[in-house]
């Protein structure tokens, strides 16, 4: 689904990715691991084509297709979803609003006309009853007073309307207690299916209780320098990524 | 980011005036200049009575012994008055009983502008009485309002039909001698509506009007007047485009608004005259006094949307005489390029227990200047007056300005006045997130301001409501809309 190659990245003159490797296939679970500044929030920002980041370097190929020149709401027309860290609020804007512009957004470059009301109604409830996600939401301003739960069980929910092919979660446990993070595993564990991939990117192992990952890479001053199992997490959570960086040395 | 601020700036520099087209009528217009024969002869011309004339004479001397004001949060070169020419009527100036005996290049006109009369009065049932430069040509939907005791026509066949009425109120909510603009409109009016409704009354459709400057160098100058007798409801819709000129364009209209006791008055302005081009050159120069008077227990709600005009100077007002009377001013103003706006609204509590809203909404691209200016005054008899004003502002790119400039003068101690604002950018973060989402920058920009505006927004009449989405759009993009 996925395929990075030799991937070189630059923001401000600085160099933040120095060669990632990485190959996700339909069906499959990864989780990025690293410690902070590593450059993990700013391969997912290099995959869905933020130009404030340079590509110096390297391909980025979906489904075979490179989409190293394509921008960013093309990419999105052909699959690729981000659950930010920190999603921006868009004041008088409601959630349900935002979400069927975008999915119109996105029949519209496939050259479909926009989902009839009733449709995307049902759709709704369907996917809001999923996460749990209580109707009255649907109707607030886009992330506007929302909580740090509230935010992410919106991008999820954003993700399960959107049907991404890949679906990448930036740091999508933070700021989560134990409740919503149970749903919003739960949320990404019955959208998961064997045509769509899932990129997990987070600091801590918490998570991966909850979403079990098919492979774990650790990334370090750019580059992933370790890949493993799940166990990998285990193994860092107990030894810290002082270990990997010891280990490197 | 996937949308830079060079980028952003870039686009929204090469927005063009979409309705800049000219239509080619036989017109009759008057040499340019300024002077009593000139007032006189708009007089003649329009066959007024003689009061109307000494009328107009009188504001015309006032007119001359005024200075153009200069408080304005505004720069542009003050118009050569004698350089305008007064009047201007299409030379074909019959009544038409159909459409079919309107001229069909005016019919394109409306076309092009999506207003097509025909399907306006079709699908949405809005009586018009369609100002193209200075005179009516097209009025629908008189009869139905005629067997309910309504009267909406032009000014000018206000003044030869009804002219107790037009005598008892026109210059009594705005004087001759009012300010510098409403003292030349005085003089000089060309065209304009009249609306009356009868006591317990309630309008069953919405009164609309289009405005347009049409002819090369004449100055506009409407004159509306509207009054809403006891327990009266009307909605009134007034909406405008003009097209594309190198020179500048001066408008100088007047609108006055009559609420007797338990009426309500809800009077919408969609604004788009062509606002110059991305250099700054041309555009329409409005400056219009608005205001209102509410008896007892009456309402008046101004709702604008404003994207167009070179330089805008208008405050829509409210004097709240009558006890526990209301007034509303919902206000978005847009500016892009080297748009000036000034604008803002005056609520004179005067009677107890009246009440006030404010709710203003600046929008700033480009290398415009957009200034919110609003005084909340409270009389000393004004027992338990109150106020709520909520002044936001929304900027792109960092070559524009947003200003708020609110007055309170409260002289009763019982008045409770609430002031808040706001001033936002459009982040490129925000604009990242929507292009994320599939949605593309231009829709992003679109969903955003749309958002920040919804509260203006949802005041509309739901057909204006669409018109003034696009506008918001064209005002602001590329190619949306």
């Amino acid at each position: 689904m996925l395929t990075i190659e030799n991937l070189h990245a630059v923001v401000d003159g600085k160099l933040i990715l120095n060669g990632i490797d990485l190959d996700v296939k339909a069906g499959e679970i990864h989780a990025i691991m690293g410690p902070n500044g590593s450059g993990k929030s700013t391969l997912s920002s290099v995959i869905a084509g933020n130009k404030v980041y340079e590509m110096t370097k390297g391909n980025i190929l979906l489904n075979g297709e490179n989409i190293n020149e394509l921008d960013a709401e093309t990419r999105a027309h052909k699959g690729i979803f981000i659950s930010f860290q920190y999603p921006v609020e868009i004041p008088g804007v409601s959630v349900t609003n935002f979400i069927k512009t975008a999915i119109n957004a996105s029949r519209k470059a496939q050259g479909l006309e926009d989902m009839p009301a009733s449709e995307m109604l049902k759709k709704i409830r369907q996917k809001a009853a999923l996460l749990d996600i209580d109707t009255k939401f649907l109707s607030r301003s886009l992330n506007e007073g929302f909580s740090g739960g509230e935010k992410k069980r919106n991008e999820i929910f954003q993700m399960a309307m959107l049907e991404p092919k890949l679906s990448i979660l930036d740091e999508t446990d933070s700021g989560l207690d134990i409740d919503a993070l149970k749903i919003v595993a739960n949320g990404v564990n019955r959208l998961r299916n064997k045509n769509n991939a899932v990129i997990l990117i987070t600091h801590y192992q918490r998570l991966l209780n909850y979403i079990i990952p098919d492979f774990v890479h650790v990334i370090n001053e750019g580059k992933i320098v370790k890949s493993g199992t799940k166990d990998l997490a285990k193994e860092l959570e107990a030894k810290g990524y002082d270990w990997i960086k010891k280990e490197l040395n | 980011m996937s949308y830079t601020e060079e980028e952003l700036k870039k686009e929204l520099e090469t927005k063009e005036y979409e309705y800049g087209f000219y239509t080619d009528i036989e017109s009759e217009t008057f040499p340019i200049g300024l002077n009593e024969k000139v007032v006189s002869a708009i007089s003649k011309k329009k066959n007024e009575p003689e009061w109307m004339k000494t009328w107009r004479l009188e504001a015309y001397r006032a007119w001359l012994e005024m200075e153009e004001p200069d408080w304005a949060n505004v720069n542009y070169e003050k118009p050569d008055f004698q350089a305008i020419s007064y009047y201007s009527a299409p030379k074909n100036k019959n009544q038409y009983k159909s459409l079919d005996e309107v001229d069909p290049e005016l019919l394109e006109t409306f076309n092009k502008l999506g207003i097509s009369i025909n399907e306006q009065k079709k699908l949405t049932g809005v009586a018009m009485d369609i100002v193209v430069d200075s005179v009516s040509v097209a009025t629908t939907f008189r009869d139905t309002l005629a067997k309910k005791g309504i009267i909406f026509c032009s000014i000018s066949e206000a003044i030869r039909d009804y002219p107790d009425l037009v005598k008892k109120y026109i210059g009594s909510i705005v004087p001759a001698r009012d300010n510098y603009y409403a003292a030349l409109n005085s003089a000089v009016f060309s065209d304009g509506s009249f609306c009356y409704i009868p006591k317990g009354v309630k309008c069953p459709m919405e009164l609309s009007t289009y405005f347009r400057i049409n002819q090369a160098g004449t100055g506009q100058f409407e004159r509306t007047l509207l009054i809403a007798d006891e327990g009266s409801y009307v909605s009134y819709l007034e909406g405008c485009t003009a097209p594309s000129r190198d020179e500048n364009q001066l408008h100088a209209a007047v609108v006055e608004l009559i609420a007797h006791d338990n009426a309500e008055i809800k009077y919408s302005t969609v604004q788009n005259w062509f606002p110059g081009n991305k250099e700054g050159k041309g555009g329409v120069y409005n400056f219009v006094t608005k205001r209102g008077i509410c008896y007892n227990n009456s309402k008046i709600s101004w709702t604008q949307v404003e994207t167009g005009s070179a330089i805008t100077w208008k405050y829509p007002s409210c004097i709240l005489k009558g006890d526990n009377s209301i007034g509303e001013f919902y206000s978005i103003a847009v500016t892009n390029n080297f748009q000036q706006a000034d604008t803002g609204t005056k609520m004179i509590h005067i009677g107890k227990n009246t009440r006030s809203t404010i709710i203003s909404k600046g929008i700033s691209a480009g290398n415009s200047q957009n200034s919110y200016r609003g005084l909340v005054q409270v009389n000393s008899r004004a027992k338990n007056a109150r106020n709520f004003s909520q002044c936001d502002s929304l900027l792109m790119g960092n070559k524009c300005g947003a200003h708020t400039f609110p007055y309170i003068e409260a002289k009763n101690n019982s008045a409770q006045i609430e002031h808040e604002a706001t001033t936002s950018k459009i982040g490129e973060d925000q604009i990242f997130y929507c292009n994320q989402r599939g949605i593309e920058t231009e829709k992003a920009i679109a969903l955003i301001v749309n958002g920040f505006s919804k509260e203006v927004l949802n005041k509309l009449p739901m057909e204006f409501a669409v018109e003034a989405q696009k506008l918001l759009e064209i005002s602001l993009e590329g190619s949306v809309g």
